[in-house]
């Protein structure tokens, strides 16, 4: 035991002396954070909008003062015709276009139908489908407040779940929370093991009379610290600075979080033993890492819109469990309950990990 | 000019040599290309409801089946009582709830207005004001059909009609497939070149070079060329893989995308050379070329839309040439723009290019 | 006959730490220098500023008649360096090397071509020429990175510890390597850690804690310091060194 805190010892210190890995391990979550906490979002706000009035009765009037009045639209242009709209579009000077026909108000009331066009930029359909849904929004109101004396009315009472305001940010925080840790977990571990190896330290350390376990770990301990810290860290912003809520209970949330830690730091060590240099460590662990981790999260795109073969890949990613843990003790204040079998495929991904890392290193000192 | 024919050919010389080079080159963005489309898909299909049916009558089950028969719901659960539905919520098997209450059926006839509840689980965004407003307008459908029924008349309706111009299918490969190649493009000539000249300082080859007498410009050059030219390959792997595995043929010119291509890559090698004079060792260099790459990732409008930003972040977004790149890529290649209506992200990415390559000319030093 | 070098009170500071204090000598053209010192006395600090890789902190000093603040680039035209840690390119080949750093000094193809294959035919190296650099021997190495910083016939020089790490023998076949090119009008600027080597300097200087403490032919300083060989100068003057490697 003495032992193993001599070695850990020395690991806090190689990691306090090297400034510039501080400042990784802590400058990239906070400023990530909050760079995404505040820019990302699944609204979609100032979309800048056409109206083509053909029509110009009270009806479309007060139609394009409900655009102007909304937050989502930027109401940039009124053009006389379609065909002015081509070019807007491939300029990207509009995202979409309401078209009112002539006569619009006179169909309306006389047979009852009127016909209105809304354009889109296609080439964008995620931005495109949310124009338009925010666009039939602000059309179906209109109606119904035209017709809310007509009898048999069925109202819907809509209620958000987990969050009224609709904050947009609130699906990314905890993915991008869940990016962070695997990607500098990670890569942190496995550059400092594949480091002793490179310069040759490892094998001192190897020699001594210390169980190549002990090694590991100790090296595992400071990162495990760190990571811990920097989870507190993140969690603070995010409840205080971003305004997430924090439903469930801390305890679950951290013990949680620390297991998902372990995992990362055993997925590090496992590349550490197959990287034989850092370049190589680097490499697995960032660009390997990167994009799989932000398209198989979830967090970004549903994964149930994904083809089979690669929604069962997104098992195999520790982030996606630990997105789904997040979500649920954090931001829907439920319990643990609910989360064992994400918490229990957790364990079991961190053991296997450690498993295989610790037979590879000792099978090569053999 | 005669000292950059020299360094051509060293350079040329060492990309070839080295195992590890060529696969990231050219490996990498094939695999991700040919994979990454598949996955990022943000369409809002499969929504999950759990409908609470507390009326049991003619109209509930109406109702229910008229939700059902669009397709753009998936029924996970009937229950009787909502906190039995909220139950699907927490763990993630249902996105909505549709709660009917008892007595819907007769109160609606009598007291001529009836409420029905609709419960969204808001974490997901834009698929909570996705769902909510197809189910409000099959709703609103729905009450028209009773209308119809009870007074004889249909209530004045809007016939909406939708076109979604240069992608009427909304086929999402149409849009990540550029915007993908474009982050390739820029993973690859962001990495390699922040690694290179970090690379000869480490071995040491540096001192060498700094001891002749040649000229800062020639050597950057000398950097910057190959990358650029197997850059320029990679594009056109890309645009390759685009025809061929997606369909997807440029509608503008394929010059005009290619000369776009040309500087951007000056401007992103340029990046990627300053992070390499700035940097002592190559992992110091490979972590700062991937913070940057990541906020240039995730701010560039490639995942979700830059106008939906507030101010600051569309001012970041801006400052970021990859915002541009893609930009431009997306409206040549799906839209046909022409050169006169994308000339001002021409001048930003020429702006980028000299700014960066000047600054790393400026910040290699040959003398410390 | 202008000297090679001038050094006036030579400076360079790192923070509080003086690496090299206010050192003055001059080289004389065609002569071969030696440069000594223990580990970490100033040597290559030295050295890299007279090469242009680095300002001086104060002091004048000009190298081949060119100012060592404003012309290095003038400078770099008419040096060779090789420095202590190999410096070629370990993955091309024996020829690509020799082509490379001849173009980058601007000699026409035809002449390069007769210099290269000369140079490989000298070196004994027409078996290896086609091999990568990284996989010769460390003594072919260092030959090799000497003539590579020869090839452009300069007017000087600078050789940071050329032979660390070589056996006796190569030691030799380096230093004929390094006569035949005084032969030929260069100037010899040299670092060595090995006595032996001092001796075959015209001649040299010692410097301690950043310092030069001596500077005399080899002969001259044995006499000077009543020691039988130069290894026993040495220890004589670096004995008082407070700083050491780290």
């Amino acid at each position: 035991m003495k032992q193993l805190l001599v070695f850990v010892r020395k690991e806090f210190y190689h990691v306090f002396r090297d400034r510039r890995t501080l400042l990784i391990l802590f400058g990239l979550p906070v400023t990530q954070i909050l760079l995404f906490g505040y820019a990302l979002t699944s609204e979609v706000k100032n979309a800048a909008i056409s109206v083509v009035d053909q029509s110009k009765d009270p009806a479309t009037q007060a139609i394009t003062e409900k655009v102007r009045a909304s937050t989502h639209f930027n109401l940039a242009y009124a053009d006389q015709t379609v065909h002015q709209l081509e070019t807007r579009f491939r300029r990207n000077e509009i995202k979409c276009a309401l078209v009112f026909p002539e006569g619009f108000a006179e169909a309306l009331t006389h047979t009852g139908k009127a016909r209105v066009q809304i354009l889109t930029d296609g080439s964008d359909p995620n931005t495109a489908t949310i124009l338009t849904n925010y666009l039939s929004a602000i059309l179906t109101d209109y109606i119904g407040q035209q017709q809310a004396g007509i009898p048999y009315r069925i109202d819907v009472q809509t209620r958000m779940l987990y969050n009224p305001e609709m904050n947009g940010s609130m699906n990314f925080i905890p993915g991008v929370m869940a990016l962070i840790f695997m990607i500098v977990c990670t890569t942190l571990t496995s550059v400092s093991i594949v480091r002793e190896k490179e310069t040759g330290t490892m094998e001192i350390l190897l020699v001594s009379p210390f169980r190549p376990v002990l090694v590991l770990i100790a090296k595992a301990i400071p990162y495990l610290a760190l990571s811990v810290i920097n989870f507190l860290l993140i969690l603070f912003l995010g409840v205080v600075v971003l305004d997430m809520p924090l439903r469930g209970n801390f305890f679950l949330l951290f013990g949680e979080s620390a297991l998902f830690i372990i995992t990362c730091l055993s997925l590090g060590l496992m590349i550490s033993t197959i990287a034989s240099t850092q370049q190589t460590a680097m490499l697995i662990s960032m660009m390997g890492m990167m994009l799989p981790t932000i398209l198989f999260t979830g967090f970004l795109f549903p994964l149930e819109n994904m083809p089979r073969p690669l929604q069962i890949i997104s098992n195999a990613i520790p982030s996606r469990w630990y997105y789904l843990i997040v979500k649920s003790v954090m931001l829907k204040g439920l319990g643990f309950g609910y989360v064992w079998k994400e918490t229990l495929i957790l364990a079991g991904m961190a053991t296997a990990l450690l498993l295989i890392s610790l037979k590879r290193f000792t099978v090569r000192l053999g | 000019m005669r000292t950059l024919r020299f360094l051509l050919q060293k350079e040329f010389r060492q990309i070839f040599r080295d195992r590890s080079i060529l696969p990231m080159i050219f490996l990498m963005p094939t695999i991700q290309l040919l994979i990454l489309p598949q996955a990022a898909d943000f369409d809002v299909r499969s929504i999950t409801l759990a409908v609470v049916d507390q009326d049991h009558s003619t109209y509930s089950r109406q109702l229910v089946s008229k939700v059902l028969a669009t397709g753009y719901f998936h029924l996970t659960g009937m229950e009787t009582s909502y906190q039995a539905a909220l139950r699907y919520v927490e763990q993630d098997r249902a996105d909505l709830i549709l709660q009917i209450p008892a007595g819907f059926e007769r109160k609606l006839v009598r007291e001529n207005a009836q409420s029905l509840f609709v419960a969204i689980d808001a974490i997901n965004g834009s698929k909570a004001s996705i769902g909510g407003s197809y189910l409000t307008s099959i709703i609103g459908d729905f009450n028209n059909q009773i209308r119809f029924k009870w007074t004889g008349q249909m209530p004045s309706l809007l016939d909406i009609v939708y076109s979604h111009w240069y992608n009427p299918t909304k086929n999402y490969k149409n849009y990540m497939v550029p915007g993908i190649l474009v982050l390739l493009l820029t993973l690859v000539g962001g990495f390699l070149s922040a690694l290179n000249i970090v690379r000869e300082k480490e071995i040491g080859t540096i001192e060498q070079i700094n001891v002749t007498p040649i000229r800062k410009w020639e050597f950057i050059l000398g950097k910057l060329i190959p990358f650029w030219v197997l850059g320029l390959v990679v594009f056109t792997l890309g645009l390759t893989i685009a025809r061929f595995v997606y369909g997807i043929i440029p509608l503008g010119s394929i010059p005009l995308l290619y000369l776009f291509a040309g500087v951007y890559l000056i401007a992103i090698l340029g990046f990627g050379l300053l992070i390499s004079t700035y940097s002592q060792t190559q992992l110091q260099a490979m972590f700062v070329a991937f913070f940057f790459i990541m906020i240039f990732t995730l701010m560039s409008g490639l995942f979700t839309s830059t106008d939906s930003m507030p101010f600051w972040a569309r001012v970041l977004s801006f400052l970021t040439p990859v915002t541009h790149f893609i930009e431009v890529v997306r409206m040549i290649v799906l839209k046909g723009s022409t050169f006169a209506e994308v000339r001002n992200q021409f001048g930003y990415l020429v702006l980028f290019a000299v700014f960066l390559n000047g600054w790393a000319i400026l910040n290699y030093r040959k003398t410390s | 006959m202008t000297p090679a070098i001038v050094c006036r009170n030579l400076t360079k500071q790192f923070g509080a730490f003086r690496a090299v204090d206010a050192i003055s000598f001059d080289v004389q053209p065609g002569e071969i220098f030696g440069f000594l010192g223990a580990n970490g006395a100033g040597k290559t600090t030295a050295m890299r500023m007279l090469c242009g890789l680095s300002y001086p902190t104060s002091g004048e000093a000009t190298v081949a008649g060119y100012d060592v603040y404003r012309e290095q680039e003038k400078i770099k035209r008419k040096i060779g360096y090789m420095s202590q840690k190999f410096s070629l390119y370990e993955n091309l080949t024996v020829r690509e090397n020799i082509t490379f750093f001849g173009g980058i000094y601007g000699l026409s193809d035809k002449v390069l071509k007769e210099k290269r294959e000369a140079m490989i035919g000298t070196l004994g190296l027409s078996n290896e020429a086609g091999k990568l650099v990284g996989s010769l021997p460390l003594g072919w190495k260092q030959k090799l990175a000497f003539s590579v910083a020869v090839l452009h016939d300069p007017a000087i020089v600078f050789l940071d510890e050329p032979t660390g790490g070589v056996d006796p023998i190569t030691r030799r076949q380096f230093w004929d390597l390094i006569y035949a090119a005084a032969d030929r009008g260069i100037t010899v600027f040299v670092t060595t850690h090995y006595m032996d080597e001092a001796e075959y300097c015209d001649r040299i200087s010692i410097m301690v804690d950043g310092r030069i403490e001596a500077l005399d032919a080899p002969r001259l300083l044995k006499e000077r310091y009543h020691a039988a060989d130069m290894q026993d100068v040495f220890y004589q003057l670096a004995r008082k060194a407070v700083r050491s490697d780290n």
